[in-house]
């Protein structure tokens, strides 16, 4: 089952590479990863998208906490949380098409962010099944490439106060 | 304040570390620190002739002491040449710390001479390492890595250290105490869970300890003790805890796993509560996983969290030090351990008893024949008991007879390579752990295909004055591949067969060490007490039984209560042609 675990990391050279290589070491899946500094310089945030059975991720979630670099993780999974992320598509535009192109655009919420007489660059946010709709739907008019973010994703807060919170992994070694 | 070049930081911050003794080869980028040292005598620093030596004489002066064994070695080759002992000290859980030189920081990144990307190398093979950019960090780094490597699971740690920050002045400052924000490992057990595992070894009818390294590395032998004789619980333990609870105990079964005793394997197999400490469910250990203790509730104490659920299922999970968890389930179980636990467990033990007479230890010894390596160690052992010996093996089927045989009574007296099986420990561990203890007797039992791997430590041996004994179990042989090959490869042996080993007496000799060459059953008691008597490191040569195969044995994968107890007769049959062979062979090797 496909897990969303967000970590907390030291921001030091070397810390992203002690991650990457304990699941190429230890043959887990990384789905795809993102990271970025936090309001403290000191740290960075990760998110981390993989999958296996539950003994996998429970051995993944305690070798992330293993990693002397890793201050904190918390897997999504245990509550509710949302998930985003990016697509920019250079959609190839025959004249006839151009419309169509900004029609799709327009339904899903995105933005055309640079244009040639032939082509739109797209911009497209949102959860993972949202952005394969809109390359499905752009497929027919020929997409010319595509880069993707990785997911970023946070925990919901609680409608009320009892709610269930992500319970963070106790950090143990 | 004094400014005190990084070199100076350095060895003051060693000595606050309380660190006597280093081993290590110098080279252009660490030449400054090289100096510093060579001008005090507060710390010793041994020359090794090779940094896989200098690496494997820390972890044996590491097991022997408890305390962190510490390398200084050069950039790029330097480097590359400590990483087996690196590997080797993270499987078996050995506290290091390993100094690095490293280029200029201005020239990192440049491939420059001798640059290698040490922090990368090193990365997956250690606990944690440092490149330190900046003199003023250096103290703060040191302090860091001693705690790392000592603290929790321990393990190794890299201090990656470029040319110019051993150069630069900073101001010297130790810090008393480091807090990791990321790493804070647990010590106390959990109570509730603690309780709960007191109440299934109160339940259980079959029970075992099975007990790991970690019994060592936290010092709990005393609080196993007194565990498993308030219940009354046999214990099995794995190759990395011998000495951790006396093999010759009543309550000990000895080894377990793939060599282990055909006892140790069937308590564990047929019992109904399993109760590891400390230990970590290696394959050698479980054999099949899926049929570990297929009747069994599984107790799981370990201060690594990686380690619990990683292969087996277990039902009460409880991270924490093996010393404290052992106390708290002792104060909690004598409050609650009442009648006779003798009375309550003969069955089981009846059935225990039954095991130990059914298949025990054996070989069979011809007065007139060729040395069987069981013998020998064996003889060794009963020899040597009473001095309480520190013995380390190099790799192969002399390290699991000498497993099987040294039934030893203390803690910290075994040094051998568990997880990685790295051919080429024995020889140089022995020497860090007589570096440590220099009145203590110091055995290696070594294999004639092992010990070439490091023989050129005998230089250290002798330049330091380390009078460890060597018993070159001489098999003409890589035995344990021999071994597979005969069982599993219809006696093709395939680059097992050495054709061509030294003359061990005079290779010693060259050194300045002492040679001795044992030849006859008859002359193994004096032989061996011949070499206890010679106040030199020793080299002792002994041609034994070429066919000899080391059992029981699981094979791998196989089912811990499936054994092979002695060789299938086809196999007999094999040997019986080859022996006549082999007896030739050594009559040209001898008066060759
Ligand atoms: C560095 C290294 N290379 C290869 C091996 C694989 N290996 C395991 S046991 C063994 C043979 C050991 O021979 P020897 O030291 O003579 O001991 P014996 O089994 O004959 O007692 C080999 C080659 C190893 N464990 N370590």
């Amino acid at each position: 089952m496909e897990h969303i675990i967000s970590l907390t990391l030291e921001n030091k050279s070397g810390a992203l590479s002690r991650v990457a290589g304990l699941f190429s070491g230890r043959g887990f899946n990384i789905e795809s990863l993102s990271v970025a500094p936090t309001m403290d310089p000191s740290m960075s945030m990760m998110t981390l998208v993989t999958s296996g059975d539950d003994r996998i991720i429970e051995q993944i979630l305690k070798q992330l906490n293993k990693v002397i670099d890793v201050i904190k993780v918390v897997d999504l999974n245990e509550s509710d949380f949302v998930a985003r992320e990016t697509a920019l598509i250079k959609v190839h535009t025959r004249p006839d098409d151009r419309a169509e192109a900004l029609r799709i655009a327009d339904i899903f919420r995105a933005n055309v962010i640079d244009s040639s007489p032939t082509s739109y660059t797209i911009e497209v946010t949102g959860d993972f099944r949202k952005i394969q709709a809109v390359i499905q739907l752009l497929q027919p008019l020929g997409i010319k490439e595509i880069v993707r973010t990785g997911r970023v994703a946070i925990a919901r807060e609680p409608l009320r106060t009892v709610a269930s919170q992500p319970r963070p992994v106790a950090k143990a070694n | 304040m004094m400014q005190l070049t990084g070199a100076e930081i350095f060895l003051e911050s060693l000595k606050r570390e309380g660190v006597k003794t280093i081993f290590g080869i110098p080279g252009g980028v660490v030449l400054k620190i090289f100096d510093v040292m060579h001008q005090q005598n507060d710390i010793k620093l041994i020359l090794t002739r090779h940094e896989q030596g200098a690496g494997h004489m820390a972890e044996g002066y590491a097991k022997a002491t408890g305390k962190p064994g510490v390398i200084l070695i050069t950039s790029g080759p330097g480097m590359t040449n400590v990483v087996t002992a690196l590997a080797d000290a993270h499987m078996d859980s050995v506290p290091i710390v390993c100094f690095a030189g490293q280029v200029p920081t201005a020239l990192i990144g440049n491939d420059a001479f001798q640059e290698a990307d040490n922090v990368g190398i090193s990365r997956p093979c250690t606990k944690y390492n440092f490149l330190v950019k900046d003199v003023n960090d250096l103290a703060q780094t040191v302090k860091e890595a001693f705690y790392i490597a000592s603290t929790g699971r321990p393990g190794p740690v890299l201090v990656d250290i470029p040319k110019d920050v051993s150069m630069n002045k900073a101001e010297f400052k130790y810090p008393d105490s480091v807090s990791i924000r990321g790493y804070n490992p647990t010590y106390e057990g959990s109570k509730w869970k603690i309780k709960q595992a007191a109440d299934a070894i109160m339940k259980a009818r079959r029970p075992i300890l099975y007990v790991g390294g970690g019994v060592l590395f936290s010092g709990a032998s005393q609080e196993l003790r007194e565990l498993a004789e308030m219940t009354q619980i046999p214990v099995d333990m794995t190759l990395m805890a011998l000495g951790g609870f006396p093999g010759d105990h009543p309550l000990s079964l000895g080894m377990m796993g793939m060599h282990g005793t055909y006892v140790a394997n069937m308590a564990v197999h047929y019992s109904d509560l399993v109760i590891a400490v400390g230990s970590r469910f290696d394959d050698r250990v479980t054999g099949k996983v899926s049929e570990f203790c297929p009747n069994a509730k599984v107790i799981h104490i370990d201060i690594d969290p990686t380690s619990i659920r990683k292969n087996v299922h277990v039902d009460i999970p409880i991270v924490g030090d093996c010393k404290r968890v052992l106390r708290e389930l002792n104060n909690v179980l004598r409050a609650t351990v009442n009648g006779d636990q003798r009375e309550l467990r003969k069955p089981w033990w009846d059935q225990l008893n039954a095991w130990k007479q059914e298949h025990p230890l054996r070989y069979n010894q011809d007065p007139e024949g060729l040395i069987k390596p069981q013998f020998l160690i064996d003889r060794l052992y009963h020899l040597t008991r009473d001095r309480d010996p520190i013995v380390s093996t190099d790799v192969g089927q002399h390290q699991m007879w000498a497993a099987q045989y040294f039934q030893l009574s203390s803690p910290r007296t075994w040094l051998t390579s568990g997880g990685l099986g790295t051919m080429g420990f024995g020889f140089p561990a022995a020497l860090g752990a007589q570096a440590a203890f220099k009145n203590r007797l110091v055995l290696c039992v070594a294999g004639d295909g092992s010990i070439q791997m490091n023989t050129q430590e005998l230089a250290t041996a002798v330049v330091e004055k380390l009078p460890v004994k060597v018993f070159i179990i001489n098999n003409r042989f890589h035995g344990m591949v021999r071994q597979w090959q005969d069982l599993f490869y219809e006696g093709r042996y395939a680059s097992s067969y050495l054709d061509r080993t030294p003359d061990f007496v005079k290779l010693a000799e060259a050194y300045g060490a002492a040679g001795l060459r044992i030849q006859k059953p008859g002359e193994v008691d004096d032989g061996i007490r011949e070499a206890l008597a010679i106040n030199k490191p020793v080299f002792v040569d002994v041609p034994v039984d070429q066919f000899e195969n080391c059992y029981p044995m699981i094979p791998a994968g196989g089912c811990n209560h499936e054994m092979l107890l002695a060789d299938p007769p086809e196999l007999q049959k094999r040997q019986a042609v080859g022996a006549q062979q082999d007896q030739q062979d050594q009559d040209t090797i001898l008066t060759a």
